[in-house]
């Protein structure tokens, strides 16, 4: 702790308090009593966008490198089609083709505008969830396929050689050892999806991103709103660095480096 | 062989008529769009790069405030989502320069899309090339340096002749990810209202409600450039390291 507070950097952190001091007196920030509780409500939104479509994302993921790692051709080549699809084209247009594209097919269906599902179809998080999910699962089936190819071929040799089912090798050798490598690019790539998830403000879906787009046309009040969100999303970055941190050297322990 | 098409897809004149680069058609304001894109993503990833070149080298051998910052840099930059990065460079670099002009006397100026989105991801782009040229110096053999050294080259002949040749195919693979990023980072200038290609193609849907005829042409673009330029990565990856020992 004493190693890294050198003279120029006490000298910096109290430039960076002066630079904070001097921007919470200068700058406006009037307008956050009459929208914090959007705010907050934005955030939550931000963060369960963020959480399913990681969860949906990775659950898609595993059977598409595992499919492109070990599965036979036909399995293979559509999978290594939709990574390279979901990698090769801007998250926005996908968002976008989603939503207007297949969004505006629905109604045309007269027995999917009659059926339970329609209230839900009617809003446009559904849309946002899928959209985000498909990339997240694109990206990491890439993560995967190279994390299940790195796991040594001996070790599921011996595992089947034990009686293993060829599930419990999966389930007990195969998935958790590609998982301990791929954990620290997952990390990387949680921190890059939150950075996606304001895109889904472009769908009306208000999250935290969208409420300070609001407040900016509200007020008209430029930087201040822009630079809180900035910090929020550094908050949310740093929690997510630090969790995967700690994943990390729970579940790498046994990887002998 | 058309009379063929048009058995398996009726609408097949219709959508040629929509992409036609005709002004009827809306081929032409796509392609428009698609160079702006490309043009921003050069100039993007150039600016990048030559901020990644500065950046790795303040980050190693510059001192202790420098690599501060750069730290600062790098990490705000990596965490905060692009769309409100470019918003706020778009508005503070504005800002900036119309009041450095009042300063002297000139008129503020409207700066133009294209500049203003070259300048704004190539800063967000710099902080990624940052990191990414830093590990490839890193990775050059201390040998190598030292032989230069012992020849009696001058730290800048040093970097010119030696580290610059041997840690480019150490940096390629991550640069051509960062070229795929630049290409991609373009779509989100649409959201600022920059009219590149997702932009163009959204006026084109939106006007016609062919939604999935342009959304597609589009995606069909952007697949075009990455697939193009991720071949042309990979050729200039074998040729670069020819004089490598091959692992």
């Amino acid at each position: 702790m004493t190693a890294w507070l050198k003279p120029h950097r006490l000298a910096l952190i109290a430039l960076a308090v002066a630079l904070a001091l001097w921007a919470g007196w200068a700058l406006r920030w009037d307008w956050i009593p009459r929208y914090w509780q959007l705010g907050l409500e934005g955030l939550w939104r931000t963060l369960w966008l963020l959480v399913l479509s990681v969860g949906i994302g990775f659950a898609l993921a595993v059977p598409l490198g595992l499919a492109q790692a070990a599965g036979p051709r036909w399995l293979a080549a559509p999978a290594r089609w939709f990574c390279t699809l979901i990698r090769g084209t801007p998250l926005l247009l996908q968002i976008w083709l989603i939503y207007y594209g297949i969004g505006s097919l629905f109604p045309q269906y007269p027995w999917i505008r009659q059926s339970d599902l329609w209230p839900l179809l009617r809003q446009a998080w559904p849309y946002a969830l899928t959209a985000l999910s498909l990339s997240y699962a694109g990206y990491e089936g890439e993560v995967m396929r190279g994390a299940f190819r790195a796991v040594p071929p001996g070790q599921l040799e011996a595992a089947r050689a034990y009686g293993f089912s060829p599930l419990a090798v999966f389930r007990r050798i195969w998935l958790p050892q590609a998982l301990a490598r791929a954990l620290p690019t997952l990390g990387g790539e949680t921190v890059l999806q939150l950075k996606a998830t304001p895109l889904v403000a472009t769908i009306t879906v208000i999250e935290i991103y969208a409420v300070a787009s609001r407040v900016r046309q509200d007020t008209f009040i430029v930087y201040e709103p822009l630079i809180l969100l900035a910090l929020v999303y550094m908050a949310i970055a740093g929690l997510l660095a630090l969790g995967f941190r700690a994943l990390e050297k729970r579940y790498t322990r046994g990887l002998g480096h | 062989m058309l009379d063929g098409l048009h058995a398996f897809w009726p609408g097949l004149e219709a959508t040629l008529a929509l992409l036609s680069p005709q002004p009827p058609g809306w081929g032409g304001g796509l392609l428009r769009g698609a160079l702006n894109s490309l043009i921003i993503a050069l100039g993007a990833f150039g600016l990048g790069a030559v901020i990644g070149i500065f950046g790795a080298l303040g980050k190693l051998g510059g001192g202790p405030v420098t690599r501060d910052l750069l730290a600062v840099y790098t990490t705000v930059v990596r965490a905060v989502p692009e769309l409100i990065l470019i918003l706020l460079l778009y508005y503070a670099g504005t800002d900036l320069l119309n009041q450095v002009l009042a300063l002297v006397g000139q008129r503020p100026v409207e700066i133009s899309g294209v500049v203003a989105g070259i300048g704004v991801l190539g800063v967000v782009q710099g902080a990624y090339a940052t990191e990414v040229l830093r590990g490839a110096i890193q990775a050059v053999p201390r040998g190598q340096l030292e032989a230069a050294r012992a020849y009696g080259m001058s730290r800048g002949q040093t970097f010119r002749r030696v580290t610059f040749p041997a840690m480019l195919p150490l940096a390629l693979p991550g640069l051509s990810n960062l070229w795929l990023i630049a290409t991609k980072d373009t779509a989100l200038l649409a959201v600022v209202g920059f009219s590149e290609l997702t932009l163009e193609t959204r006026q084109a849907a939106g006007s016609t409600r062919a939604y999935f005829t342009f959304f597609l042409a589009a995606g069909a673009l952007y697949l075009l450039m990455t697939l193009v330029s991720g071949r042309f990565f990979g050729w200039l990856e074998t040729q670069f390291r020819r004089g490598q020992v091959q692992p």
